[in-house]
């Protein structure tokens, strides 16, 4: 299993053809206090760069950005229930959601781990 | 000696030291804790005297509501003691400064009030015959003649309730005009420093948004502007002066670019308070324009509302204007233009935008305020409104960071951000430490175009020496916030409430009062 | 000028202090063809207190007033005797001065109130959740047009003919700008409504079917199986209420299984004032909250634990979402909803039941004397304080003919729908507690004559 990264601070998780996909710990501690979370249904379609979920604290809201082109799987339902987890667990428990990918070359453009961490060093 | 009354009681200063303990109210003095309404009146309890209803077969349709509605009542006394209380935990501009950028809190005058509460004005029907109206449709075709007047421009629109829905309104002139001429033109350009209203306004008639952004001075980048300029282009809202508080110089430059594209000019004038009469927008080009009756012309805000928003129109777009409108005769008669004249004298017009007139009440405190003013009086009022703003910009840059500073002077407000305070300390805790000093903040975080923005208004209603307590007081607080004084970062210690927990507040909504046990049912 | 606390002496210090010679250096930035050089010529300048409201008192002299005439206008906005306290309370200046409650710990006041009404409008529509206000009834009634579409995904609406026309026309006016159809009708002056007509229009594409109740000629009907079918469908059921005292006596419209209920505030608290300002209500079930347009006031507690309120799920406003918020709306009508609430308060279950009650049986009493003049016929079975008749003749110049008498004798359909001959003989009637029963015989009796 491989963590990529992408600019605006997404990760995925790819396991063979699917992968999960979250906002990462410095996203969630620029947002502060996650207040709701609204991810995709199951079916729909991505694409790389287009809107997937949306994330709101108290006073601001985010689009958050499929890192690469595919269908969605599931979306992390128990974000309805306790958007906290975004906060807690951004990178594990607090994921969006999953999805199979349409184009795997995708990829070849995100971040490793230390690229991503190079790359929010510089903010 | 001879006593006559031995049992007076005798002054006793006490120990001024000790610390208050806890009440067993919950009350400290004059600050009283009040309930809900819920939690105090009963379904039996009213505060108004009826007739009996006289007996009569009911004609309901057999729709009787039988259910209990869960309306508490309380009687008169209790009424009033219930808002009175309420009332105080209420910062308010008849209490003190309240310097909220962007919202011009300025002295409320109370001739205005009884003026609006005239039978004459308060006790009308908006479908009353119009030749039993016609001293109302006088006061609002006086006031359209002063609006008019005051921005050099050609017609206005007086139904919009407030100024997004008169931004709407003027959104809508830019539609049917491009669609007069067969033009599907879609896309409104939005400098990123606009209030939301503005994307939002123009989305909501469903035009799709761009951004353009502003030069390092804080005004719109004219060449990025032009750049975008295209046949897909609408037309432009432009805030002036903008939410920087700084006068837009390219305005007229930036119309005549987008005049060239095919495009109409939106202005948005939440802030003609720094500019009436010593600036006409008409002269800078522009198509439409706001008016905040609630800002500009001193109608009360009410804890959010009503507002009124005219809206002032070109000659290009005043042919689309919303019903109905007045129109005056030349025999002093005044008659309402609806749907059904409206092919005769009003053809292009987009239709209707609100059930009735427009806010009559706001329009009458409105005419009373200009009428107070005058031409002379108006125009010191944005003299004024400047030179306040510049006194605190220049008493504070040296504590503050302006990011604009070195652009010249500003118009009505002054722009600070949050450089340059200690870590940890934010825009934020300087708001709530001006609680503490007996202020309502400035405009925080706004425009989002500065971190941590703290846009401070004075208007022109406040006198120097309250200017000169704001300044020492805002000084004290900025110096706190950047030294990292502790302290601030639990203000206000002194308000009704501390910080609240609105993240709590958006996780779990809890918008309506449940009785107790219905909570616990649902649990 | 009485308004202005600086003294040319103060001017001149803090010119000095920010380092100008005069005010103009402070306007140095507007280009120097747009800066007038003196007061706008042909204005007047500034005038005395006395001499303002001297004005405004030959003015207000022109208009005929509800209060000191016989009167029985409705049609969207009603005359209800408010009680002094209201005025009293709306006039404290922590209330009418103060601003949209960004600051909630000095700002409980307006917040608790806000929370208070909210209950209050959603009890009163039997709904989960109100927001705080809207503009008046007619734009409530877009917006919630609006969420229905953004919840259905569907852009067509079915709008009942018993609808108010100037809320038809506000609908019509934003459709025609955004894509959605409205499928709309005029309504017969007859005691049916048109439920057959909108039973028929609902398919898999209806976002929502907009019923007012009671509908702009005063009929009532059961909305129960119009809400089914609409669900049936996938579609909501949007009601409209002008006349929310009808709620003291009528059943809920949220009870009847509508999923949005808009309204007109106006006739708690707020007065006539020639059509505004008005208040906006809008309320809807718990699962549509985060679609509703306008600010939400929400409880929580303060850093101590304890009870507060605080404006809330704000990423729905255009200050935060901008282009993609649920409305545009910003200034709202936070004084006239304190009205609204303080005489609900004063009301209470047991006074607003009297007062419907009252209203009822006033009318009804009304309704069977004025069509005891010949060829004066009840177009309803069923009416709340509001009915119409239908004339042996034209009612617009009857509404004028009694004008000319000194009474204010309802709202005409001709004025309504201008143009439409099959309803220019209906008279909409509305009587409410005050009026007397001499006012309904003066009535009577002018239009009897008139008629004659
Ligand atoms: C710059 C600006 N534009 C538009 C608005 C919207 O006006 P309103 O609140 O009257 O709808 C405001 C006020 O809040 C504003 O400050």
């Amino acid at each position: 299993m491989t963590r990529y990264f992408t600019e605006d601070h997404e990760w995925i998780e790819v396991d063979g053809d699917s992968a999960t996909v979250g906002i990462t710990h410095y996203a969630q501690s620029q947002l502060g206090d996650i207040v709701f979370a609204e991810v995709p249904a199951a079916g729909a379609t991505l694409k790389k760069g287009g809107d997937a979920a949306v994330v709101e604290s108290v006073k601001a809201a985010s689009d958050v950005y499929a890192p690469v082109s595919g269908t969605v799987i599931e979306g992390n339902d128990a974000l309805e229930g306790d958007p906290a987890l975004v906060n807690s667990d951004p990178e594990g428990e607090g994921w969006f959601f999953k999805l199979t990918l349409s184009d795997s070359s995708e990829l070849d453009s995100l971040m490793n781990a230390a690229a991503y961490q190079a790359f929010v060093d510089g903010l | 000696m001879n006593a006559i009354n031995q049992s007076g009681w005798k002054p006793e200063m006490g120990n001024a030291g000790e610390t208050a303990p806890a009440t067993y109210t919950g009350n400290k003095a004059l600050m009283l804790e009040e309930a809900l309404i819920f939690e105090i009146g009963t379904a039996a309890t009213t505060g108004v005297d009826l007739a009996d209803a006289p007996k009569v077969a009911a004609r309901l349709g057999n729709l009787e509501r039988h259910r209990d509605i869960g309306l508490p009542g309380l009687s008169e006394p209790e009424t009033v003691r219930h808002y009175t209380r309420l009332s105080r935990q209420n910062y308010a501009i008849d209490l003190g400064f309240f310097p909220l950028g962007s919202c011009t809190m300025k002295h409320n005058p109370r001739l205005n009030e009884k003026v609006a509460r005239m039978a004459g004005f308060a006790d009308v029907h908006p479908l009353q015959p119009v030749e039993t109206v016609q001293g109302a449709l006088a006061v609002i075709n006086e006031l359209a003649m002063w609006l008019i007047q005051l921005t050099g421009m050609h017609g206005v629109a007086m139904t919009p309730k407030a100024g997004a829905h008169g931004e709407l309104c003027g959104i809508l002139c830019i539609k049917a005009a491009l669609a007069a001429r067969g033009d599907p033109r879609s896309v409104i350009l939005v400098p990123e420093s606009a209030h939301g209203t503005n994307p939002a306004s123009a989305a909501f008639a469903g035009f799709s948004v761009e951004n353009i952004p502003a030069t390092s001075e804080g005004r719109v980048d004219l060449a990025a502007l032009t750049a975008r300029l295209g046949p897909d282009v609408a037309g432009v809202m432009i805030t002036n002066p903008n939410t920087c508080g700084l006068f837009e110089r390219d305005m007229k430059a930036i119309s005549d670019a987008v005049h060239a594209a095919g495009g109409y000019v939106y202005c948005d004038g939440a802030n003609f308070n720094a500019i009436v009469g010593r600036v006409r927008p008409g002269d800078l080009g522009i198509d439409a324009m706001h008016i905040n009756l609630h800002k500009t012309f001193s109608t009360p805000h009410g804890g959010g509302g009503p507002g009124s928003g005219p809206v002032v129109l070109s000659e290009a777009l005043s042919p689309y204007g919303p019903l109905p409108y007045t129109a005056r005769h030349a025999d002093g008669h005044y008659t309402l233009i609806e749907e059904e004249t409206a092919q005769e004298c009003h053809p292009h017009s987009f239709g209707r935008m609100t059930a009735f007139h427009g806010q009559m009440g706001m329009f009458t405190r409105a005419l009373s305020y200009i009428m107070s003013h005058g031409a002379d009086g108006l125009r010191q009022v944005a003299e004024d409104a400047v030179l306040n703003a510049n006194y605190i910009l220049r008493s504070l840059e040296d504590v503050l960071e302006a990011p604009f500073a070195d652009s010249g002077p500003c118009m009505h407000e002054a722009l600070f951000s949050d450089n340059g305070l200690a870590d940890g300390f934010s825009t934020l805790d300087i708001a709530k430490g001006l609680i503490d000093e007996g202020y309502h903040p400035m405009t925080v975080y706004f425009p989002l175009v500065v971190h941590g923005a703290m846009l401070v208004e004075p208007t022109e209603t406040e006198s120097k020496a309250t200017l000169d307590q704001f300044i020492g007081a805002l000084r004290s607080v900025a110096e706190r916030a950047k030294e990292g004084d502790p302290s601030l970062k639990s203000a206000p210690h002194h308000a009704p409430r501390r910080r609240l927990d609105e993240t709590q507040a958006a996780r779990k909504p809890v918008l309506v009062w449940r009785e107790p046990e219905q909570l616990v049912a649902a649990e | 000028m009485r308004y202005l606390p600086l003294t040319p002496s103060d001017r001149q210090a803090m010119l000095g202090a920010i380092g100008a010679k005069s005010i103009d250096d402070l306007f140095v930035d507007v280009p120097a063809q747009a800066r007038l050089d003196g007061p706008i010529r042909g204005l007047p300048n500034h005038a005395s207190e006395m001499a303002v409201e001297r004005h405004f008192s030959t003015l207000a002299r022109k208009n005929m007033t509800a209060s000191q005439h016989p009167f029985f206008l409705g049609a969207g906005a009603y005359k209800h005797h408010v009680p002094a306290s209201v005025d009293h309370i709306i006039q404290r200046g922590e209330f009418l001065t103060a601003y949209t409650p960004y600051q909630p710990e000095i700002a409980q006041g307006t917040l608790q109130m806000l929370f208070e009404f909210q209950t209050q409008v959603a009890r009163l529509f039997g709904c989960d959740v109100a927001n705080a206000s809207m503009y008046d009834g007619s734009t409530a009634c877009w917006e919630a047009i609006g969420m229905a579409g953004r919840i259905t995904k569907r852009t067509k609406a079915v709008l009942s003919s018993g609808l108010h026309p100037h809320y038809v026309s506000v609908a019509k006016t934003m459709a025609q700008y955004t894509g959605d159809t409205l499928d709309t009708a005029l309504p017969d002056l007859s005691a049916n409504t048109d439920s057959v007509r909108l039973l028929d229009a609902i398919d898999g594409e209806t976002s929502c079917v907009v019923v007012q109740y009671p509908d702009i000629l005063g009929r009532i009907e059961d909305l129960s199986a119009i809400a089914a079918k609409a669900h049936e469908h996938g579609a909501l059921l949007i009601a409209v209420v002008t006349e929310p005292v009808a709620l003291g006596a009528i059943k809920a419209p949220g009870d009847m299984g509508a999923d949005i209920v808009v309204g007109e505030g106006q006739s708690l608290g707020v007065g006539l004032q020639f059509g505004g300002p008005y208040v906006g209500l809008f309320a809807c079930k718990e699962k549509f909250v985060r679609q509703m347009p306008g600010r939400l006031c929400g409880e929580t507690v303060d850093a101590q634990g304890k009870r507060g309120f605080v404006l809330t799920l704000s990423t729905r406003e255009q200050h935060i979402r901008r282009e993609k918020a649920t409305s545009n709306i910003c200034t709202n009508s936070g004084l006239c909803a304190l009205a609204f609430s303080v005489h609900l308060t004063l009301l209470g279950e047991k006074g607003l039941r009297g007062l419907a009650q009252l209203n009822h049986a006033l009318a009804v009493q009304a309704a069977d004397r004025l069509t005891q003049i010949a060829g004066v016929e009840l177009v309803n079975e069923s009416f709340f304080n509001e009915f119409t008749l239908k004339l042996p003749t034209e009612a617009r110049p009857v509404v004028r003919a009694l004008a000319d008498r000194e009474i204010l004798g309802g709202v005409s359909l001709g004025r309504l729908y201008p143009g439409t001959d099959a309803l220019s003989k209906g008279l909409v009637v509305a009587v409410t507690e005050v009026v007397t029963s001499e006012d309904v015989e003066t009535f009577a009796v002018a239009l009897q004559e008139i008629l004659a």
